[in-house]
């Protein structure tokens, strides 16, 4: 039985502009949470300890599962007959449109809460708003999404405050792991051509209310942790627009790897 | 701090649904009762076992010594007046 | 005096084993006992632990959503069985940090069957169902194990581990009903899972020197020639309904003992895997070891904080 949820909309009254924004949009939402939950599944068996290999592969599964239900509806959405797996194992690199965050490589555990913690809270404030999107298809898998990113968000914020206000090798590390990080977090905000339409009509929130959100949030933890966030830096974007760090093609080279090497069989 | 220091062991208990006891489940490590209860919930109810956790230092629960087990438990065997079924009611009188 | 009273303990744990009632930790039980149940119990713990990365292998690679979400929640399952097992054995007062210690060491054992390498999709089916068969096999009759916390967790495991077995044999399925080279993958992982499965049952019963205590304590139910000849006897028909071959030219079925005969398992390999030297032995320890020693510091950190914590309550209250 699959427990996910599988969105059927009325996509009539939609015109083809809006339809192709929809599914470029949902690809995006899709393709960010199938990378992070990627990432986050190498952990499995190699974990701190074994109660965290548990909830490191719980979170993927939550991620894995959403981004089954965005590939679903943008299959729908599209309406050209291709299939979740089409969508995720039959597109290059270029195509991808998640942002440069969640592609990077895993580093040490404080690097993974690092990347998951500044990903949690934009992914919690951006499904908490989504749910009242009048697209029903996005509203729906936002509506079980939000529930899991509460759970999520709690578990980073939890690790970050334990690293950063534990010992003084732990609070280097995650500093260390900040300051890598950070330069990718921009990008979670900077709307794209797609963004922006969807938002004018309506059908998405605006980024900057869930950035003064996000940083409050941010704020809060990192005082607790004892963290400082970098000054002046450069924000780094276009993972959103497919111009990816060469991680993305490594990872892609492993996951696609059996649908590109027999090409149209059933698994 | 000694280096190779494991993180202490908790009891967990489960509600699996609202109405029923909490019921003893398993073991498992954790830093503090916070990160225990979010262990648990990964751990011990990942097919939808539970709606309530609690944990509790394993070194906190005190239990009752198995030597003495006869002393504690056998004096309970005759009080047989202790159960409904030890007494009589005519066959006329429904609803006792 | 001390030896009728010791006399006396050791009769009342007889009897409760003669009676089929269940030993629990605070129990007085025959060092010889508590022994073999750890060893046991954290053998069984660390054949979960170290059986999570030959799967693991494919995580990333699986084939479609759907089988990477189902081989991911399968390999966690595993970490959730390792542990119960090490919750079980914790009962016993040793510790879960002494257990791993002598994983780590090499003086604790594990599954050999986990020391053998996954090169395909096809191994993922194959250790589905016939490694996880196995393990259903060896693992069910635990339930009723003397020990009440093993046995407890063995309800646990054996009630999760049911899909496991499912998904193998449907990935098998799907492989034999598919492409040339997919039966193909098949039937080889198939060919070089086979053998190796056959020995997770253990040494023959003659050369086991512990099966016959256990048995008479209770902790083990049925001997492991007895539990090979079932499996064999299981399997060879759904081989047929895939339409594998099984790699042993000495199966034949034998009407008078209404079971398979079959060819002679590899001991020698065997033994050589199990002192260490099978293909992925060093490999698979080391995996362990570099996790758990790169862990270190996380471990570390989140005790260090509760122990702030702790203190900046204590000041607090006062």
């Amino acid at each position: 039985m699959d427990l996910h949820h599988k969105p059927t909309v009325d996509l009539q009254g939609y015109s083809p502009e809006l339809r192709a924004l929809l599914f470029d949009y949902t690809l995006q939402l899709a393709d960010t949470s199938l990378i992070l939950g990627h990432r986050l599944s190498e952990w499995c068996g190699h974990g701190p300890i074994l109660e965290q290999d548990l909830a490191m592969a719980n979170i993927a599964l939550d991620l894995i599962g959403e981004s089954r239900s965005y590939y679903q509806y943008a299959a729908e959405l599209e309406g050209q007959g291709r299939t979740e797996d089409d969508l995720a194992y039959l597109r290059d690199a270029v195509e991808y449109k998640n942002p440069l965050l969640v592609e990077q490589t895993n580093g040490d555990f404080g690097d993974t809460v690092m990347r998951q913690f500044l990903f949690d809270g934009f992914h919690y404030f951006l499904l908490k708003e989504l749910q009242n999107s009048p697209d029903k298809g996005l509203a729906g898998i936002a509506a079980k999404s939000f529930k899991e990113a509460s759970y999520h968000v709690k578990w980073s914020a939890e690790w970050i405050i334990r690293l950063g206000d534990g010992t003084e090798e732990s609070r280097r590390r995650i500093q260390k792991a900040l300051d890598n990080l950070w330069i990718f977090s921009g990008e979670l905000y900077t709307m794209t051509d797609t963004e922006k339409a969807l938002a004018q009509a309506g059908f998405i929130p605006d980024y900057s209310g869930l950035l003064s959100q996000w940083e409050a949030h941010v704020a809060k933890i990192f005082a607790e942790a004892t963290l400082e966030v970098p000054q002046n830096v450069f924000m780094q974007k276009g993972g959103k627009t497919g111009r990816h760090s060469e991680h993305l093609g490594y990872l892609l080279a492993e996951l696609q790897y059996l649908q590109r090497a027999y090409p149209g069989l059933e698994w | 701090m000694s280096q190779q220091k494991e993180w202490p062991l908790w009891e967990v208990f489960i509600r699996s649904k609202q109405g029923l006891d909490h019921k003893h489940v398993g073991s498992l490590h954790a830093a503090d009762a916070e990160m225990a209860i979010q262990n648990a919930r990964d751990v011990y109810t990942r097919r939808m076992e539970g709606v309530s956790i609690w944990v509790v230092e394993s070194k906190h629960v005190h239990a009752s010594n198995p030597d003495e087990a006869a002393a504690f438990f056998d004096p309970a065997n005759d009080k047989v007046y202790r159960h409904p079924t030890f007494y009589e009611v005519p066959a006329e009188i429904k609803n006792m | 005096m001390e030896t009728i009273i010791e006399k006396s303990l050791e009769e009342a744990f007889e009897e409760k084993i003669a009676n089929e009632i269940r030993i629990e930790p605070k129990d007085w039980m025959p060092e010889q006992y508590r022994k073999t149940l750890v060893r046991q119990i954290s053998q069984h713990a660390h054949s979960e632990i170290v059986g999570m990365l030959p799967e693991g292998n494919w995580i990333t690679r699986a084939p479609s959503l759907k089988r990477k979400a189902i081989l991911l929640s399968k390999v966690q399952d595993e970490a959730g069985h390792g542990l119960y097992l090490y919750s079980a054995a914790e009962t016993l007062g040793t510790s879960r940090d002494q257990m791993v210690a002598d994983l780590h060491s090499g003086k604790a054992k594990y599954s050999s069957i986990f020391n053998y390498p996954t090169l395909s999709w096809a191994d993922i089916g194959a250790i589905g169902w016939l490694v996880d068969g196995a393990a259903i096999m060896n693992q069910v009759p635990l339930i009723r194990t003397s020990y009440g916390p093993y046995a407890r967790a063995m309800v646990r495991v054996c009630k999760e581990e049911s899909f496991h077995q499912r998904q193998g044999f449907e990935i098998m399925m799907t492989l034999c009903n598919g492409a040339p080279a997919q039966k193909k993958m098949a039937q080889e992982a198939f060919n070089r899972w086979w053998w190796p499965t056959l020995m997770m049952f253990g040494p023959k019963d003659a050369e086991s020197p512990n099966t016959e205590q256990s048995m008479r304590w209770k902790i083990k139910r049925f001997t492991n020639d007895e539990l090979r000849q079932r499996f064999v006897d299981m399997m060879v028909p759904q081989a047929e309904f895939l339409g594998l071959t099984v790699p042993d030219k000495d199966l034949r079925w034998n009407e008078a003992k209404n079971g398979y005969d079959f060819g002679e398992v590899d001991w020698e390999e065997f033994w050589n895997v199990v002192k260490g030297n099978g293909p992925c032995n060093k490999d698979r320890i080391s995996t362990r070891v570099k996790a758990h020693e790169e862990g270190a510091w996380v471990r570390e950190a989140a005790l260090a904080h509760a122990q702030k914590r702790a203190e900046r309550e204590a000041v607090n209250q006062a």
